[in-house]
């Protein structure tokens, strides 16, 4: 890496740290945050009586985890175009892709320490974890996934955050249903899992489930080397779809 | 000579109406170079344009040397850019913005804590250096943007209509500094309606117009250029009748106002001799005479009309 690398993603850093103050630091994004793994976790618990609770545990990490880490990266950039920033961001010296890595970081950490939540109520439950580190680096990996998507749903050039807020939901809620959450991928049929491999939520389910109930319907090492992918794919999307859109929101 | 920015044919457009259209002008080094123009003329689009913040359609544009299209991030570690909108961070405080934009410009930790409470004294903040910018005043919030653009010492400021709606403690603060920064050999690019600012700070005055480049040059030598005729305000001491004033070959156009006396000549020397002549035979007396020159207001509604009447 050359030192004008090295300096751009120092940027990354301070961009990062500007966000997590401003935007996640914040008691009701905290709080928001907490609750909505508890809530999915009651309805989940309520619907299904006789499923395993490590199952529920292993789909409500996952469940956490997508609606977290896509719930504030997408309405950064409407927001910083409404209120002006953006502009000012825009004159610094940093590239567009050091600016999206930022705000993907600030979104992996409110990710991976929201997703610790229902880490936690499964420990409580009783829930054993039989690879704790693969779960950490799961966790850690679908992290910057999910924000390197909730980045992507950012690139429409309307600054009207309900706007992005409409679209994410739409790509979110479709997700949940097809990626293995409430039915095991061994139970679908082979279209479900044709669909299924097409969502990066159904390599983190399997993550998670290869940790909690030590079985996983993939190579475990397939599901990290797919998501990897994904995580390429989405954040390099973001970065050329964004390169064409901030100029429209000045 | 150096040039600290060259513009040559910039074009911009925005869904088919035309912002800046064939902009060519050069900012020397070491000049406050002022761009004037009318709401809606271009100033903004060409400020966005030279901060590399939005791209032009077309045309070539060297900020410092560097192609600002093809070497964004080079040129903008040297720029400062206070933009026409205010845009601090209003949940973070004063410090905290400042640092933050230290942060973005790669200046070390140690030298920007340094560097930013030097500029939050020097822009009387300092007191209010921890409180979040939400409380802050327009003056105070306009003073700290400023203090941001200045926290990696640019050598190239660009400021998009810094004064406007500040009181006069503010406004003559932040025309000090940009003294003070030509004193220091920086290059200031300064956009403004305020044409007595304008006329006081800038070594050269671009002016604006319906995107295109309406006039460009001194203060001084926009006035002259419309300087057509000499005029000189003079009062009597005695009531004078118009038409003796008409009856003297080297008044064009004589126009009263109160007690004072408008006239217009080619020559004022010998408009002074021949109306000393005549008051000593009216046994009147001249009690003050003062040329006038044109002031750039005047310049500024004479080239701005001058521009629109053509389309
Ligand atoms: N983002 C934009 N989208 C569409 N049109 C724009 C945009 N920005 C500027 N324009 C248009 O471009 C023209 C020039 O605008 P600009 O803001 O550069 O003017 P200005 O000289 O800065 O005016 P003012 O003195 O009011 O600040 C105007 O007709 C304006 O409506
Ligand atoms: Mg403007």
């Amino acid at each position: 890496m050359t030192n004008v690398h090295l300096e751009q993603l120092k940027r990354s850093l301070v961009i990062m740290k500007k966000d997590v103050l401003i935007y996640y630091l914040k008691g009701p994004v905290i709080i928001f945050g907490i609750l909505i793994p508890l809530f999915l976790f009651l309805a989940f618990l309520s619907g299904s009586k006789n499923l395993p609770i490590d199952f529920l545990v292993a789909g409500l990490i996952g469940m956490t985890m997508l609606f977290t880490a896509t719930s504030v990266s997408p309405v950064i950039t409407p927001w910083e175009s409404q209120m002006n920033t953006l502009e000012r961001l825009m004159s610094c010296p940093i590239s567009i892709s050091t600016l999206i890595l930022g705000d993907m970081l600030a979104s992996v950490i409110f990710g991976t320490l929201i997703s610790l939540v229902p880490v936690l109520i499964g420990f409580i439950l009783g829930v054993s974890i039989f690879h704790p580190i693969i779960l950490v680096l799961g966790i850690i990996l679908a992290s910057l996934c999910f924000s390197a998507l909730g980045l992507l749903l950012a690139t429409p050039p309307t600054n009207v955050p309900s706007n992005v807020m409409m679209v994410s939901s739409l790509v979110k809620f479709p997700l949940v249903f097809i990626s293995g959450i409430f039915i095991p991928l061994e139970n679908m049929p082979f279209w479900g899992k044709v669909i299924a491999s097409f969502s990066p939520l159904t390599y983190f389910m399997d993550i998670t489930r290869y940790s909690l109930q030590n079985s996983s319907y993939y190579h475990i090492i397939l599901d990290f080397g797919v998501m990897i992918i994904f995580t390429i794919i989405l954040y390099s999307l973001a970065v050329f779809l964004h390169k064409r859109t901030l100029q429209m929101r000045i | 000579m150096t040039f600290a920015v060259e513009v040559r044919n910039l074009v911009k457009s925005y869904n088919g109406i035309t912002a800046v259209n064939g902009v060519n002008f050069k900012v020397k080094e070491g000049e406050i170079f002022g761009f004037l123009g009318p709401n809606g003329a271009g100033k903004t689009t060409t400020v966005r344009i030279l901060t590399g913040i939005i791209k032009p359609d077309s045309g070539e544009i060297r900020v410092l040397g560097y192609d600002i299209e093809k070497e964004p991030i080079k040129a903008k570690e040297h720029l400062g850019v206070v933009p026409e909108t205010s845009n601090t961070y209003v949940d973070l405080s004063a410090r905290q913005n400042i640092l933050l934009m230290a942060g973005l410009y790669g200046v070390s930790k140690k030298d920007a804590g340094e560097r930013a409470d030097e500029l939050l004294r020097k822009f009387n903040l300092y007191k209010r250096r921890d409180d979040k910018v939400k409380g802050f005043s327009k003056g105070m919030k306009q003073r700290l943007i400023l203090a941001m653009a200045l926290i990696h010492d640019p050598q190239l400021l660009f400021l998009d209509e810094p004064t406007s709606g500040l009181d006069v403690q503010s406004s003559y603060l932040i025309r000090e500094m940009l003294l003070k920064l030509l004193d220091e050999g920086k290059t200031i690019f300064l956009t403004t309606h305020n044409l007595e600012e304008a006329n006081k700070l800038c070594g050269r005055v671009a002016i604006i117009s319906h995107g295109k480049i309406a006039a460009i040059d001194t203060p001084d030598n926009l006035k002259k250029m419309i300087k057509k005729l000499n005029l000189v305000e003079l009062t009597f001491e005695k009531p004078v009748p118009l038409e003796e004033l008409y009856k003297l070959d080297e008044i064009h156009n004589v126009e009263i106002k109160g007690d004072k006396f408008y006239l217009n000549t080619d020559d004022v020397n010998n408009l002074m001799l021949a109306l000393t002549e005549y008051v000593s035979l009216k046994n009147n007396k001249i009690i003050s005479f003062n040329t006038l020159e044109p002031t750039l207001e005047e310049v500024f509604l004479d080239v701005t009309k001058e521009v629109s009447s053509d389309d």
